[in-house]
């Protein structure tokens, strides 16, 4: 079943941050920069995509990553269909690669994957043929490589090299993709210090073995941070006695203004979205001047278009036979 | 039929022989070693020049899957890949549906494999009516239908006061409890072992504690009612330790662990494999590691298949909807001697740890060469190298992470009360 994917296998699919390397992944926001200009334009599009069809193909809801998935795509004037699958065909029983199966049948060139189990990208993306592209939006608690490279490009703008940054991700590691792909392309651009903040009880057994720091104290989790990315508290994920209360978990890892001041005076403060605020954020920080977090949702309109054109490359002269 | 088995290496673990010489069957029973019995006209005479011929194989676990998931598996197709892998006598737990619960449930599972002419099923029966975890079974009627022991598979007990009532109960009839060591609150949610890879894959882990918190438990409880018992499957190097230690305590308690556990890691798992879903899960190096030394030292008594077929749709799913398990009795074989190849264990505890040890843990006369017992014998080559795949075995299960893995040691023919129940096909 699995095998260790091949450079080929990495170059069709985008599945994980985890495969790639800092220089990778430095060209793929440089991409992105180039693409920062075609939205500002007036005529906003591309075409790099033209009559490609790409299925945004969602097990679980989303408004900012399939909308934005959804423009990137339409500005590389591909053909974009949106299905949110936990309305239709599994509930009615049909099992996940059924479903892609049919999607595939009908001349599907790139699906773009959202599902609440980790690995459910790397299945289908195992089971499409070749010349089919898979691109992960979030499986579960594993990845969501797309979201990962947006905040390192973000990141990148208003902070430079990553070799001198401290990042403290902070919040519900345990349950958060978004974590896991942030570290991974974190680790392999160098960064200097890459930390979690959290309770022990939404930190993940071994997380130091990702190569961060574990911190349960926000104090000195946040002491010097050049980058500050807090995440939302996945409820909906949760099972059983994790935290206490909203209240309590905001009287420890809440970020307010005052504990904004352990970071450093020009620390950025990140948050994938959706924001709870009060719960993980105050909103006095998060439409404070340090904030960026309304630039990272501008910035994922790049980075995905610079994923979905990295891909059309790598199919570039491939076709279907038939 | 007079059968005699010639010019073979002759294993006997529970008797310390091992010889090359000759072995002689009648009745179904075995009527000579060494010598032939006096006036022995053998009917057929096997040549078993260059194999070892040792006692059939007793797996402690093995599910057949009927009653109630027939397309995984079924009493003819398993009990037949069972003695195609040497597998002679196969204990089934009793998580069937319906469950092995009544006498008479039991019964048509031993009537129906000796009518198939498959490997005798001795069937574990249920501790508790329907699993519930809340009454007590049948236990005495069980184990007159031909029940070796009672549990209750997979099914936790929560309820201590059960858990005791049940423990005080078999004991006061003599019998033997498997148990399955796992914790209900800390397993249910989790996937895999709870860990690096877990970390990374960001699939829900189940602790080390989820398996040595219920040893402990059980424990408590087996010390206080002296009852007889069995743990089915310990993962880790701590849970090893545990079982150690009550041994030196007195208690009576065995364990086994299935013969994968002692080749796989977390890491095997490697992109979302689901061939390496288990249950109990693969944990780390050193715990594997840990459970050579013990199966090597006694602390674990025996190896089992686990076996647990699946068609093949059941894996191809995102990890954790994936159904646990791997269908392991094709496999039990060529991996237990393995062990004598890592030089992990002598080739008679290898072979003890699937014939004499668990046949001494289950109290039946079986696992051994002895003259007068039921004629139950393996031949096997043990230079043969062969690649199972799911279209070669003879189970209906799809799942192993060992299919297309080259494995050393194949059964020639199995001998099953006497009469040759498999032979390998093509030439020899």
């Amino acid at each position: 079943m699995a095998i260790e994917p091949d450079n080929a296998y990495h170059l069709r699919h985008f599945l994980t941050t985890e495969d790639l390397s800092g220089g990778a992944i430095g060209e793929i926001l440089d991409t992105a920069e180039s693409f920062i200009s075609v939205g500002e334009r007036e005529i906003k599009k591309v075409p790099l995509l033209r009559g490609k069809t790409i299925v945004n193909l969602f097990f679980e809801a989303s408004t900012r990553t399939r909308t934005t998935f959804e423009i990137a795509g339409k500005r590389l004037s591909a053909d974009i269909i949106n299905i949110n699958t936990s309305v239709s065909s599994t509930q009615k029983g049909e099992s996940l690669l059924d479903t892609v199966r049919n999607l595939e049948a009908m001349h599907t060139d790139l699906f773009v994957v959202r599902h609440p189990l980790s690995g459910a990208a790397d299945l289908i993306a195992r089971s499409v043929p070749k010349h089919v592209h898979v691109v992960n939006a979030g499986d579960g608690r594993h990845a969501h490589p797309t979201q990962g490279l947006l905040d390192m490009f973000t990141i990148r703008r208003y902070k430079g090299d990553f070799r001198r940054l401290t990042v403290a991700i902070v919040g519900d590691v345990l349950h958060s993709r978004v974590a896991r792909s942030q570290i991974h392309a974190l680790t392999a651009l160098g960064t200097k210090e890459v930390r979690v903040v959290g309770p022990r009880s939404l930190l993940p057994a071994a997380v130091e073995s990702l190569g961060v720091s574990a911190h349960t104290d926000m104090e000195t989790g946040l002491a010097g941070a050049d980058v500050v990315i807090m995440l939302r508290l996945q409820f909906e994920r949760m099972s059983g006695a994790l935290i206490p209360s909203a209240g309590e978990y905001f009287s420890l890892y809440g970020l307010t203004r005052e504990r904004l001041a352990r970071a450093d005076k020009d620390a950025i403060v990140m948050h994938p979205g959706p924001m709870n605020r009060g719960l993980e954020i105050a909103s006095d920080v998060a439409d404070g001047p340090q904030s960026v977090i309304l630039p990272q949702v501008t910035n994922g309109i790049a980075v995905r278009m610079a994923i979905l054109a990295r891909l059309a490359g790598a199919s570039a002269g491939e076709g279907r036979t038939s | 039929m007079n059968i005699a088995i010639v010019g073979g290496r002759v294993i006997d673990p529970a008797h310390d022989v091992d010889a090359t010489t000759s072995l002689f069957v009648r009745d179904g029973i075995i009527a000579g070693l060494g010598e032939a019995p006096s006036g022995f006209m053998p009917e057929r005479t096997i040549n078993a020049d260059g194999l070892v011929v040792c006692p059939g194989l007793i797996d402690l676990r093995a599910r057949l899957r009927e009653p109630g998931c027939e397309h995984k598996g079924t009493v003819e197709t398993e009990t037949r890949a069972a003695l195609a892998g040497g597998i002679t006598q196969l204990c089934c737990p009793p998580d069937t549906n319906p469950a092995i619960d009544t006498a008479v449930a039991a019964q048509w599972l031993i009537d129906r494999a000796r009518s198939l002419g498959g490997a005798h099923i001795r069937p574990i029966g249920a501790l508790t009516r329907g699993l519930n975890a809340t009454h007590l079974a049948d236990m005495h009627a069980l184990h007159k239908a031909g029940c070796v022991g009672v549990g209750n598979g997979l099914m936790p007990i929560k309820d201590t006061a059960v858990l005791r009532h049940a423990l005080e109960y078999a004991a006061g009839l003599g019998l033997l409890v498997f148990l399955t060591p796992e914790d209900p609150w800390l397993s249910q949610a989790g996937v895999m072992h709870e860990g690096r890879m877990a970390t990374r894959l960001g699939l829900a882990g189940i602790p080390e504690s989820a398996e040595t918190i219920e040893i402990s438990r059980a424990l408590m409880l087996i010390e206080e009612t002296g009852v007889r018992a069995h743990f089915c499957g310990i993962s880790s190097a701590r849970s090893a330790a545990l079982v150690a230690e009550a041994k030196r305590r007195g208690a009576m308690v065995t364990a086994d662990t299935p013969i994968h556990q002692l080749y796989v890691t977390e890491d095997d798992v490697g992109i979302f494999d689901t061939n390496y879903r288990l249950r109990p899960p693969a944990r780390t190096a050193a715990d594997r590691d840990a459970l050579r030394a013990a199966l090597a030292t006694g602390t674990i008594d025996a190896v089992c298949s686990d076996h647990q077929p699946h068609e093949a749709d059941a894996k191809e799913r995102p990890f954790s909807d994936a159904e646990p398990g791997i269908a392991g009795l094709e496999t039990l074989l060529p991996l237990t001697l393995r062990l004598v190849e890592l030089g992990i264990v002598p080739l008679t505890t290898a072979l003890a740890a699937v014939t004499a040890r668990p046949a001494a843990l289950l109290g039946i006369p079986a696992g051994t060469l002895a003259v007068g017992r039921c004629a139950d014998i393996c031949l096997y080559d043990p230079r043969t190298e062969w690649t199972p795949t799911p279209a070669s075995v003879h189970t209906r299960g799809c799942n192993s992470p060992f299919f297309g893995t080259t494995m050393r040691g194949q059964v020639a023919m199995t001998l099953h009360e006497g009469r040759i129940a498999y032979e390998r096909p093509g030439p020899r």
